[in-house]
């Protein structure tokens, strides 16, 4: 299709409507879109229906259990030795795809106008963007593996079931980090701790319900935490990594001038960034699933 | 977008990030708030936090489908056919998400009757406040749902032929009161 390098307007859009049996008769393009762009958008439809398959599975299985791990206690760190920031860096990892979708949308401006250096520089900035995102992600696995001990197996962040105040070795009542009685209420969630290596599961007195007054421990919670945190964002990440790779080809082939040979536009620059937004909007979805809801 | 010359193209986008950089910001917004962390102690129902969670995120991804992705500019019929099976995989997420949720509660009445007898709680009409048999939430659950200490109640006979006293039938959804916000 190189004669049709430009989208159409609105006012096309009209005329589409009236002569659309036309469209069907035969010997044209019903839908005036190169075969690239075409199956580009069937692909990104296609891979839609896998991610909606996982968070299916994520949501029926989260709200079928009894308690989960709340998101925004799970999610409260930032680097630089930061707690107490509940969803703060995946806002901001969120910030980081907008922006790199950004820079995408202006490299392909550029490339309607077949500005080569324009596209280059733009589709630069859209890989740094995934790049980052990508370290962010990285930061964010390493802290959940590393220093907090979740696994596909194990989880270490419990949700108490009732109120509670948590007990030093002696049986004497604990006190926070503020000096305060260690006291928590049902719906609290807790992060178990390891220490010389092994879990160790704080002992609390229970205050309220029928248990009250006996002793408990901390316990895990859902299993299904781990792996399916771990697979969904790893899935993701992964097509972040995909896209990044994809972003680089072309855009060395576009530095090289394959595509100011073509004359169509920098078609190509168009349909990666088709993938591109693809993976900034199933963010979007994991970014509602996983840490708003 | 070719009808439009470059600076506008240009404002066209930088309006778009700084519409779907506020839409996000609102939606954490009201996932703290809504969660406590921004005033100490306060909650908002999920009935309205979802709902506008969810929105929003549809919005966002309306926005960027159309704008960004040029859905905007192409054939009617291509867009429908991309844009309804995505609908329904979105109508299909929410149905999960409440799938679950009755999961939950099945398996709670389940428990209910295998622990005590009785899959619903039966109150004397004239008592309102009392009740007459503890919430199941009392009983210790490990967190991955391990058993509970009560044995088992011999219940052969299904007491649906006796005669009943006059009572108010009240689900396990009224006697969760200890569910996790």
């Amino acid at each position: 299709m190189a004669t049709d390098t430009h989208a159409h307007t609105g006012v096309d859009q009209h005329h589409a409507d009236e002569t659309t049996a036309e469209l069907w008769q035969g010997g044209k393009e019903p839908f005036k879109i190169s075969y690239g762009k075409l199956m580009m958008w069937y692909f990104l439809l296609s891979d839609a229906f896998t991610f909606a398959g996982f968070l299916i599975a994520y949501g029926a299985l989260r709200f079928s259990m009894p308690t989960w791990p709340l998101p925004d206690v799970v999610f409260s760190t930032f680097p630089g030795g930061i707690h107490h920031a509940p969803l703060i860096f995946v806002t901001v990892m969120t910030f980081i795809l907008i922006l790199s979708s950004v820079t995408m949308v202006r490299a392909v401006q550029e490339g309607h106008r077949e500005n080569k250096q324009g596209v280059v520089k733009w589709m630069f900035l859209t890989i740094i963007g995934g790049l980052m995102f990508l370290g962010c992600q990285a930061w964010e696995w390493t802290n959940l593996i590393a220093k907090e001990n979740m696994t596909v197996s194990t989880n270490p962040f419990g949700t108490h079931i009732t109120d509670g105040v948590y007990l030093n070795e002696d049986g004497t009542e604990a006190k926070n980090e503020k000096g305060e009685v260690d006291k928590f209420e049902a719906g609290h969630t807790y992060l178990i701790h390891k220490e010389h290596g092994e879990f160790h599961k704080r002992v609390f007195k229970i205050t309220s319900g029928e248990l009250s007054g006996q002793l408990a421990q901390e316990s895990f919670g859902p299993k299904a935490f781990g792996g399916l945190f771990f697979f969904i964002t790893g899935f993701h990440g992964f097509h972040v990594f995909s896209g990044v790779a994809f972003l680089t080809v072309i855009m060395l082939n576009a530095m090289s001038g394959l595509y100011a040979k073509r004359k169509n536009g920098y078609e190509m620059v168009e349909k990666i960034g088709l993938y591109w937004h693809f993976v900034d909007l199933v963010w979007v979805f994991v970014f509602l699933v996983f840490y708003l809801l | 977008m070719s009808s439009m010359s470059l600076e506008e193209g240009k404002k066209v986008v930088f309006k778009g990030m700084i519409l779907l950089a506020i839409i996000t910001l609102i939606e954490v917004f009201i996932a703290l708030i809504g969660n406590g962390h921004i005033i100490h102690g306060f909650h908002l129902p999920k009935w309205i936090m979802y709902p506008a969670m969810i929105g929003f995120s549809l919005y966002k991804a309306y926005f960027i489908v159309y704008e960004f992705m040029h859905m905007r500019y192409e054939v009617r019929t291509l867009a429908m056919s991309v844009i309804m099976p995505m609908l329904l995989l979105v109508w299909a997420i929410i149905a999960f998400l409440d799938e679950g949720s009755y999961w939950k509660e099945s398996r709670a009445g389940i428990e209910l009757l295998n622990s005590k007898g009785y899959t619903k709680v039966m109150i004397p009409v004239e008592k309102h406040h009392e009740e007459n048999a503890s919430h199941e939430d009392n009983i210790p659950h490990e967190g991955e749902g391990g058993k509970s200490d009560v044995s088992p109640i011999d219940h052969g006979t299904d007491n649906k032929d006796a005669v009943q006293p006059e009572v108010e039938i009240k689900s396990e959804k009224d006697m969760h009161t200890e569910e996790k916000h």
